[in-house]
């Protein structure tokens, strides 16, 4: 038998195959991701130019702020759908493609498949999020004097493993049920986009939305980067916020894989783990 | 002749005491739900059997024909010893590890090439192998020499290495595939249906790619297919396999002996008393929608 080492090697090379992979992929579809990419502005500018409206319809508001806050939703929002998306396509991309059986039969353990995955939905996601806010901050002229960049992108990166954990959960939909699991991504993406606060503070939601927004990593990620862009908040003012996106993210990553492997397994005795579902 | 393939997969990864079979197959059993359209829209769904107690052995080197038609359950078998479906009973080993209990040694060995080509068509050729190596612990440097020598190999034109899959012929993509499956050195090739839909210049030169693999690496073949002339020009033994059992494997003059045929078609004809042509609606693998 092969050493553990070289086993560890491989998986490590195999992992750097899933990102060499949707390197390739959005190399070759890059004028398809730039299409994407002024959709996600065109949205985040719809929501962005609220505060504005508010204004000129005679609310009494701090425009710049409340741009900031809506703007941070509105980047959020698009950064936690991308890490979904991706990890959806675990599945359903390999599916279309036909490329699924190959991909599964390969000696690659199911984690560190995943995990690649996350790897790039993170770097993808940081990288489309922080274009998203820089663009639409220089829209609006936007002034954040205080803003603590450095603390925000490390909330962002603790969030990012609960993200992945979520993500991983919805990754198996379209393994269980071919033609709809990937709308089911989008429902579970919607759910979090209601209890999270991504617009709105979750105070205004009715108590047992409030139970729900308590368990959504989201809304940890939200409050502590808006107080860190906003008001400049150190990582150490923020550990309300950071230890409990720590604890759902220690639990959500391996619940994600356990939901995984209990699709993956259903699939598999139910002949469902195949091209044309 | 070069190299072709790296060592991912080599004799040493098996358990220590090698055993003489490279396929072991024991009562191997697997069955779908299937809801029956002619019971109206809410009926019971029903277990169909799509493998019924097939046993059979492949030694090492050989090459193995399963003969059937459409829904007869050959991609059931392939996929079983894939790891991509599980069993509802019997066994199956390979190189003398569980498929089911012990999946991820399998998967080192075993690697497969399918009706359809399957490949991320927006991808390049060398970019859709490379990413396939990856996953068997082919790093960067090594794809680069092996990937150019193993297109050479299949006669793919180097100046076209950077072009989509979509702009490749069908042959082309099946010849590919078949240098996919290799470039991991898999000692277990699975073939299903490798050739279907493909013009007869391509064919014969993927079976002839096949039959130089095979003398020269050894690899041992499990090929389905329903073209009987592939089958009697490739294999060592050819089985039949219908509605799920398998009828007979043998050298194909056995198998025209036994039922006294002068051609296998014939002899395909007597094992199941239905021509090869004739396809049947009994695809248990298929519509599993509804499961």
């Amino acid at each position: 038998m092969k050493a553990p080492a070289g086993t560890l090697r491989s998986e490590f090379i195999g992992l750097g195959g899933i990102v060499e992979r949707n390197a390739y992929l959005v190399k070759r579809y890059v004028w398809w991701e730039v299409a994407f990419f002024l959709w996600t502005v065109a949205n985040t500018l719809t929501i962005v130019f609220i505060a504005k409206g508010v204004a000129a319809s005679g609310g009494k508001l701090d425009v710049n702020r409340q741009t900031t806050i809506l703007l941070i939703g509105g980047v959020i929002w698009a950064y936690l759908g991308i890490i979904f998306e991706i990890l959806t396509e675990t599945v359903a991309w390999e599916r279309w493609e036909g490329t699924i059986e190959y991909t599964f039969m390969a000696p690659l353990s199911r984690p560190i498949h995943l995990l690649g995955m996350g790897i790039f939905a993170v770097g993808y996601g940081v990288l489309r999020a922080g274009l998203l806010f820089s663009v639409i901050a220089f829209f609006f002229h936007l002034v954040m004097p205080h803003a603590n960049f450095v603390a925000a992108l490390i909330i962002l990166a603790i969030a990012s493993v609960s993200f992945i954990g979520l993500g991983m959960m919805t990754a198996v939909l379209p393994l269980v049920s071919p033609e709809k699991g990937s709308q089911l991504g989008f429902i579970a993406q919607g759910m979090l986009l209601v209890v999270s606060g991504v617009y709105y503070s979750v105070k205004v939601l009715p108590a047992p939305m409030q139970a729900l927004s308590k368990i959504s990593p989201a809304t940890y990620a939200l409050e502590a980067i808006r107080s860190s862009i906003l008001e400049g908040a150190s990582l150490g003012s923020l550990w309300h916020d950071i230890w409990p996106l720590i604890v759902i993210g220690v639990i959500s990553i391996p619940l994600g894989l356990g939901v995984f492997r209990r699709g993956e397994r259903y699939a598999k005795k139910h002949g469902k783990l195949k091209r044309s579902g | 002749m070069t190299q072709l393939v790296s060592s991912t997969s080599t004799i040493e990864d098996h358990p220590s005491s090698v055993p003489a079979n490279a396929v072991e197959v024991v009562d191997l059993r697997k069955e779908f739900l299937r809801r029956d359209r002619r019971e109206g829209r809410f009926s019971r769904r029903k277990r169909v059997p799509a493998l019924k107690d097939v046993t059979f052995t492949i030694a090492e080197g050989e090459c193995v024909a399963i003969l059937g038609q459409n829904g007869s359950g050959k991609s059931t078998l392939v996929r079983l010893l894939s790891t991509l479906l599980l069993h509802d009973g019997g066994s199956a080993r390979i190189f003398g590890y569980d498929v089911f209990e012990n999946p991820r040694p399998v998967r080192r060995l075993v690697n497969r090439v399918s009706v359809e080509a399957s490949f991320f068509k927006k991808m390049s050729s060398a970019e859709n192998l490379s990413y396939a190596a990856r996953f068997y612990g082919m790093t960067p440097a090594e794809t680069r020499e092996k990937i150019p020598e193993i297109l050479g190999k299949v006669g793919f034109p180097p100046e076209r290495r950077n072009e989509s899959m979509e702009q490749l012929s069908r042959g082309m993509q099946q010849k590919i595939a078949l240098a996919r499956a290799l470039l991991t050195s898999p000692v277990l090739l699975l073939l299903d249906e490798p050739t279907t839909g493909l013009d007869p210049r391509s064919k014969l030169e993927v079976q002839d790619f096949i039959r130089e693999v095979r003398s020269i690496h050894n690899v041992t073949i499990l090929l389905c297919t329903h073209d009987l002339d592939e089958a009697e020009v490739l294999a060592d033994r050819v089985g039949i396999l219908h509605r799920g059992e398998l009828l007979s494997l043998e050298p194909v003059a056995d198998l025209k002996a036994r039922y006294g045929a002068v051609t296998l078609e014939e002899a395909f004809f007597a094992a199941t008393g239905t021509s090869f042509e004739h396809e049947e609606d009994n695809d248990p693998s298929a519509g599993m929608a509804d499961s």
